[in-house]
């Protein structure tokens, strides 16, 4: 597998307007000629979407859900970081750069993090014309806040619901150009397979949901822009219908899948209340600003918050990281909770708790304050847990949450399969091992609105050789594939449901590859989950029949690819015997329990390759050089 | 607690559907109302029975995906709040739960409690946007927009499509899902070129997808999850109306 970056070279303030300006174009005539498939409708695929329609490309876009409006960014809350630096607090292009790599833990491709930081005024800008409706300060102009992993105020935020506002906004600009016949949407379509022709991403399998109906679909160019893995835990803060299918089957056709042991756990999300717990509930990092994070310094303190004395309480990451305080980033914040929870001080049913305390807060700013810039979020916690977070703390621990691992891209967001691109959550390009909060919503819309354009026009202008269609031998193999693979889930008539081997997968996951990870546990979990892979395509039950809306038949589908994937996790897990960022190996910590790089051995990103099926895949290295940051140990002090 | 569950099934569109009564004991308060229907679900496999089909995804009430008619409420009796974020804390034990789709000549069934709101795209289409071509935006600042319009156009923002308001309608009128879009980039300085062409096209798609007049009831700002305004409605109306003189010279 060949890893070229096509980073260019230059002082790095200059590479991306050098890079566009050696890029191929696309006449506008000759566009139309042009058929671009798109997976996925969030943050990414939705601007892609629009944006290559408007561009006069002829699209075709898909999403597993009944309208692209649902897809999963919109869960977003907090805000999205851009380098303004309308607060005139020492923000820049190149500090956004600087904490993005730094929070990351030195594992991203600098180039790409510069273009981000440096595209991501843009898309405020693109925003706001298209009517986001921001919050705003009194005399008209974007109002901001502070995130983790930063000391300058760069969040910009539409309520607890920006990924809402951002994710309509270009759902709004995708409908026009539907309207305009430039995109044709297939709601309600899962994308099963890739086909590759003679070496180039030339089209998708599908399943239409509702009919069953197996579908062949053909362009010059296809895009990924289908979210993380993060449901490979079973219990995420992703949505139910977040799967990884799309670029598993990538995966599997020869895409490289980079640095999958790299996953976030969300410091703030509500605890697990049972085991009918079906998802997880964030709440939001923006929360932080204002609110102070604690646990009892008494081990096994029962005692009700409010009658505990303030100099009973740690303020642990107010004491460990005087310097950020509560907005050290999320990796830290999430371990130092589990460390707290660890020593027999967390709170909350099973210990597995800490507080998130607004009184302060409410006592400094008053209710109404605090209610106008958090409101719905403390609403979605009441409805939850039946507590009032304006009188009693909230309890809040870490959960999954997003994933930096991902299909591997060069600088022009390509995978190793010419002609597939892979955009936002679903590629592995900007966050290294650890991602800054409101940083994803920036991604995927820089991935989307500002750099595909350009960068596929420069593939499509050099495509040479004739069209197809779906005629093809391949599209054929494909199609008969697919159907092959659900008449088999549906033939097992086995004694199990689906989601019982999720839920066991999803706990093998957590329990060896969560927040903590070792040598030992990442062998037991190898051990594992092929296990519980054989039974699943022995004692599955799926009902009812393949040519009809089936959900069963839709996550047999999705489990059986997680069932591979998290064992490719655990693998990478255990390869990378290092600490870094979200991956935190037991044995590489600290004195401190921060984690330890080892930038001799693994100043790298790992690209797998697949081998076949029972073949163990092989794990090629990306050299990651440091010419504009230097390496160090991060430091939030 | 204990609960009996009449659900409407129905195996497709051509289907007449019935409802059908299971039992469902031992549901924990702290469940939510999706999760008790899960549990359901499993239970119905095991047995061999085909599990309820019924449309969910982000599961924290902001996607607007789920959507049940609980007991003739849409979304369920608790006020803003959405079917996923309704818990069984707000049942007793021994209580009868009626569940069905929503119900509109718009919105076809599409298998048992799943429909098909594929219409609310179609008025978005027609004009429920702002012409921004990407890259040839201004500075974020220099479109000033004071706080309260700001404010106002994100409570109208703030829908998340679900379409309880159809559902709840007597008249199965889409005009609160539709006067909230008008609303909110009629509030923006950024909506004023297209302001009049955007609230006629919307409403020339809203008629021709099927959906109902509105007839002041109020049933759909008391079953929005999030509490969209019925004085949304009285906006889009004065654009209309302005737009209508406007277009006859």
């Amino acid at each position: 597998m060949e890893l070229k970056s096509k980073c260019p070279t230059g002082p790095i303030e200059q590479q991306w307007q050098k890079h566009k300006a050696e890029m191929k174009l696309v006449n506008p005539a000759n566009k139309r000629k042009y058929h671009i498939i798109i997976v996925g409708s969030g943050l990414a695929g939705g601007s892609a979407a629009a944006t290559l329609g408007e561009l006069g490309y002829n699209v075709s876009c898909f999403c597993y859900q009944d309208s692209a409006r649902r897809a999963h960014s919109i869960a977003a809350q907090g805000g999205i970081n851009a380098s303004k630096n309308y607060q005139n607090d020492g923000d820049s292009t190149y500090r956004l750069f600087y904490d993005t790599v730094k929070g990351g833990d030195f594992r991203a491709r600098e180039s790409n993090v510069y273009r981000l930081a440096e595209v991501s005024t843009n898309i405020i800008d693109q925003c706001v014309a298209q009517g986001v409706p921001f919050a705003r300060e009194y005399g008209g102009t974007l109002s901001n806040r502070s995130f983790g992993g930063a000391q300058v105020s760069r969040t910009f935020y539409a309520r607890g619901q920006t990924g809402q506002q951002l994710l309509l906004g270009a759902y709004q600009a995708l409908q026009r150009q539907v309207g305009l016949g430039q995109v044709k949407m297939y709601p309600r379509s899962e994308m099963i397979d890739l086909v590759v022709v003679d070496g180039r991403a030339r089209g998708i399998i599908t399943r239409d949901m509702v009919t069953g109906k197996i579908e062949s679909h053909v362009g010059d160019a296809v895009i990924l822009a289908t979210g993380g893995y993060g449901n490979v835990f079973y219990l995420s803060t992703n949505a139910k219908g977040c799967n990884a299918t799309a670029i598993w089957r990538a995966y599997r056709k020869g895409a490289g899948f980079a640095n999958p042991c790299y996953t976030q756990i969300h410091p703030t999300c509500i605890p697990v209340s049972g085991d009918h717990q079906s998802k997880l509930t964030l709440m939001s990092e923006s929360l932080r600003n204002d609110g102070r994070i604690w646990v009892p310094k008494k081990k096994g303190d029962t005692r009700k918050p409010d009658q505990i004395p303030e100099d009973e309480r740690d303020y642990y990451l107010e004491r460990k990281y005087p310097s950020y305080g509560n907005l050290a980033p999320r990796d830290i914040s999430s371990r130092a909770a589990k460390q707290a929870c660890d020593d027999g001080r967390g709170v909350g049913p099973g210990g597995l708790g800490v507080y998130l305390d607004f009184a302060d807060s409410i006592k400094r700013l008053g209710k109404k304050v605090i209610e106008e810039r958090y409101g719905n979020l403390f609403e979605m916690y009441e409805r939850i847990t039946d507590e009032d977070p304006y009188k009693v703390p909230m309890r809040i621990y870490p959960a999954i949450h997003y994933t930096m691992g991902g299909l591997w891209v060069d600088y022009n967001l390509m995978s190793t399969i010419p002609g597939l691109h892979v955009l936002g959550e679903a590629n592995f390009s900007d966050h290294g091992a650890n991602r800054l909060g409101a940083s994803a919503l920036m991604q995927g819309l820089a991935d989307g609105y500002f750099v595909i354009p350009y960068t596929i026009a420069d593939y499509l202008a050099q495509l040479k050789g004739p069209k197809i269609d779906t005629s093809h031998a391949e599209f054929k193999k494909a199609e008969a594939e697919a159907n092959e693979r659900i008449k088999r889930l549906l033939s097992i008539k086995g004694k199990r449901t689906v989601d019982s081997f999720h839920k066991q997968l999803g706990k093998v996951m957590w329990d060896k590859c969560g927040m903590a990870r070792t040598d030992a546990g990442l062998r037991e979990a190898l051990a594992l989950i092929p296990q519980i892979r054989e039974e699943f395509w022995k004692n599955v039950t799926v009902l009812g029949s393949g040519d009809e809306l089936n959900q069963s038949l839709e996550k047999a589908g999705r489990v059986a690819d997680f069932l591979e994937l998290g064992e490719l996790l655990c693998r990478d897990a255990l390869e990378r015997d290092e600490s870094c960022g979200g991956h935190f190996r037991e044995e590489h910590q600290t004195e401190d329990g921060e984690a330890l790089r080892n930038d001799e051995k693994f100043c790298h990103a790992a690209v797998w390759e697949f081998q076949g099926d029972g073949k163990p895949p092989k794990r090629n290295v990306e050299p990651l050089e440091f010419e504009f940051v230097h390496l160090q140990q991060r430091s939030y002090k | 607690m204990n609960l009996t569950l009449r659900v409407w099934r129905q195996k497709n569109r051509n289907d007449a559907g019935r409802f059908v009564t299971y039992e469902a004991p031992g549901i924990s308060p702290d469940m939510s109302f999706l999760e008790m229907l899960d549990i359901v679900n499993e239970r119905l496999i095991e047995k061999g029975e085909e599990p309820i089909a019924f449309d969910h995804d982000c599961r924290e009430g902001i996607c607007g995906m789920c959507g049940l008619v609980i007991n003739g409420v849409a979304h369920g009796q608790r006020r803003a709040t959405t079917t996923c974020q309704l818990h069984m804390r707000s049942f007793s034990d021994g209580n009868t739960i009626v569940i069905e789709p929503w119900r509109a000549t718009a919105f076809p069934i599409i298998k048992d409690l799943v429909v098909d709101r594929s219409a609310f795209d179609r008025i978005v289409s027609a004009g429920g946007f702002i012409s921004a071509p990407t890259g040839s935006a201004v500075d974020g600042n220099a479109i000033l927009v004071p706080k309260d319009d700001a404010e106002m156009a994100m409570d109208a923002a703030a829908c998340i499509g679900c379409a309880a308001c159809v559902a709840a309608c007597p008249n199965a009128s889409a005009m609160l899902f539709v006067s909230a879009k008008v609303s909110h980039l009629g509030h923006l300085p950024q909506g004023q070129p297209e302001r009049y062409d955007r609230v006629q096209k919307m409403i020339a798609q809203m008629d021709a997808e099927g959906f109902g007049a509105c007839t002041n009831i109020g049933e759909c700002e008391a079953a929005c999850p999030k509490e969209i305004k019925l004085l949304n409605i009285g906006r889009m109306n004065r654009d209309f109306i302005r737009a209508s003189t406007a277009a006859k010279g």
